[in-house]
């Protein structure tokens, strides 16, 4: 961290003069430099041909600093990976803070840092920014929004509509690790465990995957908010037909099911981050896996079910004993149980 | 996981489905009490497993449902009082009250906090000595201790600023009001495991006395549920009615003590409305009048009109096992877990969100 003269981050900061140039003089452009960045312009502006994915999204994480990451890392992860599930390689991210007032410098610039370190493992510039500055009480530490724009890969086809009955629903990973990580150390609900969130971007095995599959790679999602069963009742609803899981094939690991258990919650509910879902022809399933295996995020990647012409727009578990239900979508926030 | 997958084991399954569908030779209808039970049967797909003879009925042992709506409002009416930080179970705070939740009610600006124990909301008492902390303590005997203990614990940090707005509900009346209402078709019942480890089974003798019907403490795995039915429906079918305990691995004939004693030292009998239900004698826990300074009902005085429950919602009925909730005519219509008209909708663990979630394909 450059040696400045404040600690906190305050009001003027976000006023546009002398204090944001010094804020993102000091470290910001220098730590995130690239030729687009560098013009200091209003706005980066970028040649390209061919089909783009764009995709945006906001972090509002409390809090901010969580075991396995921080708010930064996620910020560039996730408009990352929703690039990715579009089929696109992403290339060129925009960066906008809000911040409270009083945030300390060393957390802000632990922040970036992180920024920094993920946009070079996912392999994307940060073109264009923001900064404002809102009054103590008035946001929570710090907000960021990503916005992003990739190439789509030209072997992708990625559409609900190309779902047809018999493919295989795979997820690259243990599921639930990142919320039950996140929930560890939630006020009023903190509990010790050794669980890390998996925050990772997803694009290269992604790149690779079409590479090698193209086609037969009818859809990815990422399950992040409302989790495996809302992603899944979603993709019954739009392509029209039914899914089957398994929940013996689901992974998830011990320590997490175990906190599951205690506090009352179904992993399929649970936030993910550092995951993705696919659906693909039978056929390649296998491969498919196989090669998700290859990548270190992906070592745990398991075939969960797949799509039936029964019970259209339904999603049916079948439990480990034997039994079936209905996997419905997640309704409001999952609040733990009673007893 | 140890201690659990022992009981999620898929060949005993098999082998008790089967024992029961050997046993059963006619239809029976058996409650399970306990939301927890409920919740277990249809998350791990037990309810189509078993022979179709065996009919389970969603009893009223979910505290959430059974929570009347007066009380909602009164919790409501806290927690925007400027200065309380009301403290919840965490499904508790999405029940409708007359006018709103208490997950509406801290979107309107008031400090409503899910929390896992009571303690944890003594400690904030601790920390924010100008607020007023109330826990909304409710439940059946489960969670009576751990509430019971935060008095003590508050009482014994000299702490004036904790109060627990207690609406604790009590199992064995519970079902008395079902076998009392001679148009319920329960046959036998699955008492709630965890009830009975902290109380004990005594009060249960008479009951199967009483009302000539078998109970049998059933616990809440797969196994545990399987077990519990096929020792029910052996005595059903046997002609018998005894009390027996098939979560003996939990359940001590005499309890906890030392839980039943901090109860004693906090709570005394009183009687209690259920929501759906009505009242019924002797049938909750109130905090003594020697401890009413941590009493909220007491501390408090809370200006809220009384208001009926919803007409159209037949909570009751299904609580009771005289109708299933996909025989009311607002289910799935215009009550859903999104938008409850009555509490069982509400909960995970109550009857009509159950069907809700099972029941929506098969329907």
């Amino acid at each position: 961290m450059p040696s400045l003269d404040f600690d906190v981050i305050t009001l003027g900061h976000g006023s546009g003069g002398i204090l944001t140039n010094k804020l993102l003089e000091s470290g910001v452009f220098n730590l995130l430099k690239n030729p687009l960045l560098d013009t200091h312009h209003d706005g980066a502006v970028i040649d390209f041909s061919g089909k783009l994915a764009f995709s945006t999204d906001s972090y509002v994480i409390s809090p901010v600093f969580f075991p396995g990451g921080n708010i930064g890392e996620l910020a560039v992860n996730g408009t990352v990976n929703d690039l990715a599930m579009c089929g696109a390689i992403p290339k060129y991210l925009s960066l906008s803070f809000i911040i409270e007032e009083g945030l300390p410098m060393t957390e802000f610039w632990e922040i970036l840092v992180a920024i920094k370190n993920a946009a070079q493992r996912a392999n994307v510039q940060i073109v264009t920014g923001d900064t404002k500055v809102v009054e103590k009480g008035k946001g929570d530490k710090i907000f960021i929004n990503t916005s992003g724009i990739g190439e789509v890969h030209a072997k992708a086809q990625i559409s609900a509509n190309r779902i047809k009955a018999g493919d295989k629903i795979i997820v690259s990973g243990y599921v639930a690790t990142h919320g039950i990580a996140i929930m560890s150390v939630r006020e009023g609900l903190d509990f010790e465990t050794a669980i890390v969130s998996d925050t990772t971007n997803l694009n290269h095995s992604v790149k690779e995957l079409l590479d090698e599959f193209g086609s037969e790679i009818h859809l990815f999602r990422d399950p992040t908010r409302g989790g495996v069963a809302t992603v899944l009742n979603e993709i019954a609803r739009d392509c029209g037909l039914g899914i089957d899981i398994a929940q013996k094939k689901i992974p998830v690991l011990d320590e997490v099911f175990g906190a599951c258990e205690i506090l009352g919650l179904d992993p399929l509910y649970v936030a993910n981050e550092g995951i993705f879902m696919a659906i693909v022809a039978s056929e390649i399933a296998d491969d498919f896996v196989k090669k998700l295996h290859e990548f270190e995020h992906g070592k745990n990647a398991a075939i969960i079910g797949e799509v039936v012409l029964d019970h259209p727009k339904h999603v049916i578990l079948t439990s480990k004993i034997g039994g079936k239900r209905v996997v419905n979508m997640l309704v409001g926030e999952q609040l733990p149980r009673i007893c | 996981m140890k201690f659990l997958s022992e009981y999620r084991n898929p060949e005993l399954v098999e082998q008790y489905l089967n024992e029961i569908k050997k046993t059963v030779t006619r239809p029976w209808t058996i409650m399970e009490v306990c939301g927890g039970q409920t919740h277990s049967l249809v998350k791990n797909g037990l309810l189509n497993l078993l022979p179709k003879e065996v009919q389970m009925v969603h009893g009223p042992g979910c505290p959430v449902c059974v929570t009347p709506i007066n009380l909602i409002d009164k919790a409501v009416y806290l927690a925007e009082e400027k200065g309380v930080i009301l403290c919840s179970f965490g499904d508790m705070i999405r029940v409708p009250g007359s006018k709103r939740s208490l997950l509406e009610s801290k979107a309107r600006g008031a400090d409503v906090r899910i929390l896992y124990s009571p303690l944890e909301a003594v400690k904030l008492a601790q920390q924010n000595p100008d607020k007023e902390v109330v826990f909304f303590a409710v439940g059946f005997e489960t969670t009576a201790p751990a509430n019971a203990l935060s008095v003590v614990q508050a009482k014994r940090l000299g702490l004036t600023n904790y109060s627990i707005l207690a609406s604790h509900v009590l199992v064995p009346p519970a079902i008395e009001a079902v076998m009392n209402d001679k148009t319920a078709p329960i046959q036998a019942f699955l008492a709630a495991g965890h009830v009975c480890a902290i109380m004990g089974i005594g009060q249960y003798y008479q009951l199967v006395d009483e009302y000539d019907i078998p109970i049998v403490v059933t616990g809440f795995e797969p196994l545990d549920l399987l077990q519990g039915i096929l020792m029910t429906v052996k005595q059903l079918e046997a002609g018998k009615a005894n009390l027996e305990n098939q979560y003996s691995r939990i359940v001590k004939p005499e309890g906890n003590p030392e839980a039943i004693k901090v109860i004693e030292e906090v709570f005394e009998v009183t009687d209690r409305e259920w929501r759906g239900i009505g009242t019924i004698p002797m049938s909750g826990w109130e905090v003594k009048s020697e401890l009413s300074a941590f009493d909220a009902n007491k501390k408090f005085s809370v200006d809220i009109v009384k208001v009926p429950e919803c007409a159209d919602c037949i909570a009751g009925l299904v609580l009771k096992g005289i109708k299933k909730p996909f025989e009311c005519s607002q289910f799935g219509k215009n009550c859903t877990p999104e938008k409850p008209l009555g509490a069982p909708m509400v909960s995970s663990e109550g009857a009509c969100a159950a069907y809700f979630h099972y029941a929506e394909y098969a329907a």
